[in-house]
């Protein structure tokens, strides 16, 4: 994505997401190097060698990658930064993040089909400005065709909720 | 489309049901799809015999509902059985097991213990065959343990799969019975380990019938002894000279070890004895389809059927065992 | 030619009306269980296994075959609309695809994926059909070090190759490598990084994250340009296919080179995916004009494709020969074969002869009956991208979060699929490159595996890497890859100095 006219708009800067990115990755490493030496890093004689060396090593190159990167940033924190992104690009992508983690928490309450029901309509009906049926036949489609091909037909069980459960499927 | 038709009858029935014609009170049947958990991956021993019954079920129509097979196959399959173990009361899940019921738990420290499930019934128990490559010049187990005896430890390798679970608890056990420790090497399948030995990366394994079975016909692999107390009844003709029970056993050839590999069902925890009864009764009709018969034959499977009181004793006994040897072995989790 | 008689009644076999229905249906099914990310060929075949019980042998196997191939075609359709590889061995595709169908040449990249799969395909079951027993011997001479030589050849001949600042290539490689390791060690049986939690316990999928990273991630960039996108221009040309033909003639050196990576990657076995890997970044170290790779070069397509189907289809050789499968669908096809009562090896051949040969028959026919299928409907495929955002977009969410959910049945998995995604959005705008990152965890717990049996086998001796010629020669290979980039830097340096 490259931005060229926008770059005079007023935005977030990469100093924190470059920051905590990269703070991110350096607990990953602390996770994998504690976890390896618990479980032992050690060559064994005959064997080769144990669980953890090898994502003992991997840890390690993940802490000094990253904290390189956390190191430069933390150099030029006060320097002028490139944008990370505007705040009206910040505002769509909040737009679609936002709903999309609310969905993600309706799957695991209420299963699949019926948040699915909800978000294409709810993004078809706010965002699209499309009609009732329009709205209807695509948000009931989706999930009633989901539910036909995969519980009906390749026999996968999808996640449900109460609704369904009430319905006896 | 006949399985168009059966879902539409299907699901006019279960909403005619919905409305409120609820029949008279017979015995209990599932009223959904009945989840068949598999504790380890697609194409694996496990696997296949779940998918068969899926298949034995739907050709014949022995339920009214479909069973549909899920792996979850995870930590040794303890993924499955956690799964198993938290779907309290819900009889429209079952889990097949192998032998990781018992390994997995002791040698992962998962909190998870057989008694967790509801026990359901013994399919049938799976054999272990001591298998060298056919260039090898040993003709009989006990050459084969008695060079053993003779060189260092560690110059034989054994090929198995997983790691602290059946294969390698028989490995132990012939370390035990050489007094020679052999290079144990995990491989993630049955069949990759098979190859291995076809193509002489290892001197020996412990492959179920079914998984060297071509290689044994193709002259490529060459049967030791089979680890039961009794051989094998199928007396049909493999190889230009041998059937399954030409095999003596190992207890013959001077090695005393007996390792057999459960093939069961299990049910949730909280299920009601009526619930059982019926997996019980549909795994016997199962068991007296010709189809059954053929597989068994092709697996060269031991075919004992337990339920009830029976298979709960039976696994009992069998835990304690598996606690025994992988004790011995050093395998139990810290 | 005994081979060629043996084809012919083959032909024979698999030529007959209801045959050729099935493959028609098998190839119509795979394609859509290609297209839907999560349910994989393997999956797909796994499930509809059972319904094929009362069904003929040899149409249940030509069915069944003809759905992986579908699988193989369908993959490479969302990679190239939505940037959600729908398998495992079409995330390479996504590298030029995507960008390609974002110029409005979707119709020419999916013609590009199609016809090179076709190609791969082809290859392969040339090489089975004549060369079967030759080539099975040579698979049974991989053992555990060997299989490190090729995974190690792999990841060096793709590696080097990011724009991206180095610390962040090494960081997000790493990145990959210790997501692989979560879970259950194969080796000693000991659990990793799970901390205790259960969901932990079948560690992270490479499928998972491939759908959060590429898709959720791609989503979320896409909404940078607000919700008024209208969707892209995707002109129909109707002669796409032809112009596109035209141009694939040009990269014959590149279509040979992955079909050989395909083949090797695929009986060896090292799989589609690393083989697609392979070949894309053969393809880019081959080109003159490296840059223009991952901004939308058909070279960039065709390579992975063709790699990934000749892998795919090559990997049945072993199965029916040595039976072992060299790719997930081959198992369950295995699995299949014991079913039926079929004892895959090295006499299926001469027991079976009709099964075999119909087989190998229904190879050719399944791919070309696949071909004509796909590429009449690529027009209609390139017109999705005319639908506007605000629809297609809440539906790419759902098909996502239902192929996070179906690889293992996992709520967590679709909670896991949203924490990809906005990583992948994160990563993407902050320049951390997302493929080394997927490479290293394909690679990752097979390479690992494979290196500590290695250390078994030698009782710990690191000479067994270069124990005999096949292995002494692969890892030498790889390390020439590795030092590949260096090469002209280090050229240009002794230029200056002399």
């Amino acid at each position: 994505m490259e931005r060229s006219e926008e770059a005079a708009e007023a935005g977030l800067s990469n100093r924190w997401p470059e920051l905590l990115v990269a703070l991110f990755l350096f607990v990953m490493g602390i996770i994998a190097v504690i976890d390896s030496i618990r479980v032992g890093i050690g060559w064994e004689e005959g064997e080769g060698p144990r669980a953890g060396y090898f994502p003992f090593y991997i840890g390690c190159i993940l802490l000094a990658s990253s904290g390189w990167i956390l190191i430069t940033a933390l150099m030029k924190f006060k320097r002028a930064q490139p944008q990370f992104a505007s705040w009206t690009e910040l505002r769509s992508v909040m737009q679609m993040l936002v709903p999309l983690t609310i969905y993600v928490a309706a799957v695991v309450f209420l299963g699949i089909y019926l948040s699915s029901l909800v978000l294409i309509a709810f993004f078809m009906k706010v965002h699209g400005k499309f009609g009732w049926l329009a709205t209807a036949i695509t948000s009931i489609g989706v999930p009633l065709g989901a539910f036909l091909l995969f519980e009906r037909w390749f026999l996968v069980p999808l996640p449900k909720g109460p609704i369904e459960l009430m319905l006896g499927l | 489309m006949i399985e168009f038709k059966n879902w539409a009858a299907r699901a006019l029935v279960s909403a005619v049901a919905a409305i409120g014609l609820t029949g008279a009170a017979h015995a209990w049947e599932p009223t959904k799809p009945v989840e068949f958990v598999v504790p380890a991956g697609t194409g694996g021993g496990a696997d296949q015999m779940a998918r068969f019954i899926q298949g034995i079920v739907a050709k014949n129509k022995l339920m009214e509902q479909p069973l549909v097979v899920v792996n979850k196959s995870g930590g040794a399959g303890a993924e499955g059985f956690l799964e198993l173990k938290g779907a309290k009361g819900n009889p429209h899940k079952i889990i097949i097991t192998l032998s990781n019921l018992f390994t997995t738990p002791l040698a992962t420290g998962v909190p998870f213990n057989w008694r967790d499930l509801t026990p359901g019934a013994m399919l049938a128990l799976d054999q272990f065959v001591l298998w060298v490559n056919a260039d090898a010049p040993y003709k009989t187990a006990k050459e084969y343990i008695d060079d053993i005896k003779a060189k260092p430890a560690s110059t034989f390798k054994m090929a198995g799969t997983g790691s602290k679970q059946e294969d390698q608890i028989i490995t132990a056990m012939i370390d035990k019975a050489t007094g020679k420790k052999m290079i144990y090497m995990p491989f993630k399948g049955g069949g990759d380990v098979a190859v291995q030995l076809v193509g002489g990366h290892v001197n020996s394994t412990v492959n179920n019938p079914i998984e060297a079975e071509a290689h044994w016909r193709g002259g490529k692999l060459r049967p030791l002894c089979i680890m039961d107390t009794e051989k094998l009844t199928y007396t049909e003709k493999v190889t230009d000279t041998q059937s399954w029970a030409d095999i003596p056993t190992c207890k013959s050839a001077g090695v005393p070890i007996e390792y057999l590999m459960l093939r069961g069902i299990f049910l949730a925890p909280g299920v009601t004895q009526e619930q059982v009864d019926f997996y019980v009764n549909l795994f016997k009709k199962v068991r007296e389809t010709p189809e059954w018969a053929d597989f068994m034959k092709k697996g060269a499977f031991k075919q004992t059927f337990m339920s009830g009181k029976e298979f709960a004793d039976w696994v009992g006994k069998t835990e304690a065992m598996h606690y025994g040897l992988m004790k011995d072995a050093g395998f139990l989790a810290k | 030619m005994e081979e060629l008689n043996n084809l012919m009644h083959g032909f024979s076999v698999a030529m007959t009306l209801p045959n050729l229905g099935f493959m028609v249906l098998g190839i119509t099914l795979g394609i859509l269980i290609g297209v839907l990310p999560g349910l994989g060929g393997a999956n797909g075949i796994a499930i509809l296994l059972p319904l094929t019980f009362s069904m003929d042998q040899t149409s249940a196997i030509i069915m069944l075959s003809c759905i992986y191939w579908g699988a193989l075609f369908g993959g490479a359709i969302t990679s190239i609309l939505f940037n959600i590889p729908g398998e495992p061995w079409s995330v390479a595709t996504t590298f030029d695809g995507y960008p390609m169908a974002q110029q409005g040449r979707a119709g020419a990249a999916l013609t590009a994926a199609f016809t090179s799969s076709f190609v791969g395909a082809f290859f392969a079951v040339l090489l089975i059909t004549f060369l079967a027993p030759m080539v099975a011997r040579f698979a049974l001479k991989f053992g555990a070090a060997e299989m490190f030589a090729v995974q190690m050849l792999t990841f060096c001949s793709f590696v080097g190759m990011s724009k991206e600042p180095p610390a962040k290539t090494l960081a997000v490689m790493a990145l990959g490598f210790a997501l692989a390791a979560v879970g259950m060690d194969t080796v000693t049986g000991t659990l990793r990084m799970t901390y205790g939690v259960t969901e932990l316990l079948k560690g992270f999928d490479f499928l998972i994250a491939v759908i959060g990273l590429f898709g959720i991630g791609e989503i979320l960039l896409t909404m940078e340009e607000g919700l008024a996108f209208k969707g892209k221009s995707a002109k129909i040309q109707l002669d796409v296919v032809l112009k596109t033909w035209a141009e694939l003639l040009r990269y014959w050196k590149t279509s040979i080179r992955s079909v050989l990576v395909g083949c090797w990657m695929g009986v060896t076995p090292g799989g589609a995916t690393p083989a697609s890997f392979m070949a894309y970044g053969l393809a880019r170290r081959g080109a003159k004009d490296k840059d223009s790779f991952g901004k939308g070069n058909i070279e960039g397509v065709v390579a992975p494709e063709t790699a990934a189907h000749a892998a795919g289809t090559s990997a049945l050789l072993p199965m029916l020969t040595l039976g072992i499968p060299g790719s997930p669908t081959a198992a369950v096809l295995l699995g299949g074969l014991l079913i039926w009562g079929l004892q895959p090896g090295p006499l299926l051949f001469t027991e079976k002869p009709d099964f075999v040969w119909g087989l190998i028959a229904s190879m050719y026919l399944g791919n070309i009956v696949g071909l004509i299928v796909v590429l009449t409907t690529v027009p209609w495929w390139a017109a999705i991208l005319r639908i506007p955002f605000s629809v297609i977009g809440p539906v790419i969410i759902v098909i996502c979060a239902i192929g996070a959910y179906t690889v293992h049945s996992s709520i967590f998995d679709v909670v896991m699929m949203l924490v990809f995604g906005v990583f992948g959005y994160l990563f993407k705008k902050l320049r951390y490159p997302l493929a080394p990152l997927v490479l290293a965890l394909v690679l990752g717990d097979m390479a690992e595996s494979s290196f500590r049996q290695s250390m078994l086998l030698s009782q710990g001796s690191l000479s067994i890497f270069w124990a005999n010629p096949l292995v002494g020669g692969l890892m030498a290979l790889s390390f020439v890859m590795l030092l590949w980039p260096i090469v002209p830097a280090l050229k240009h340096y002794l230029r200056s100095r002399a």
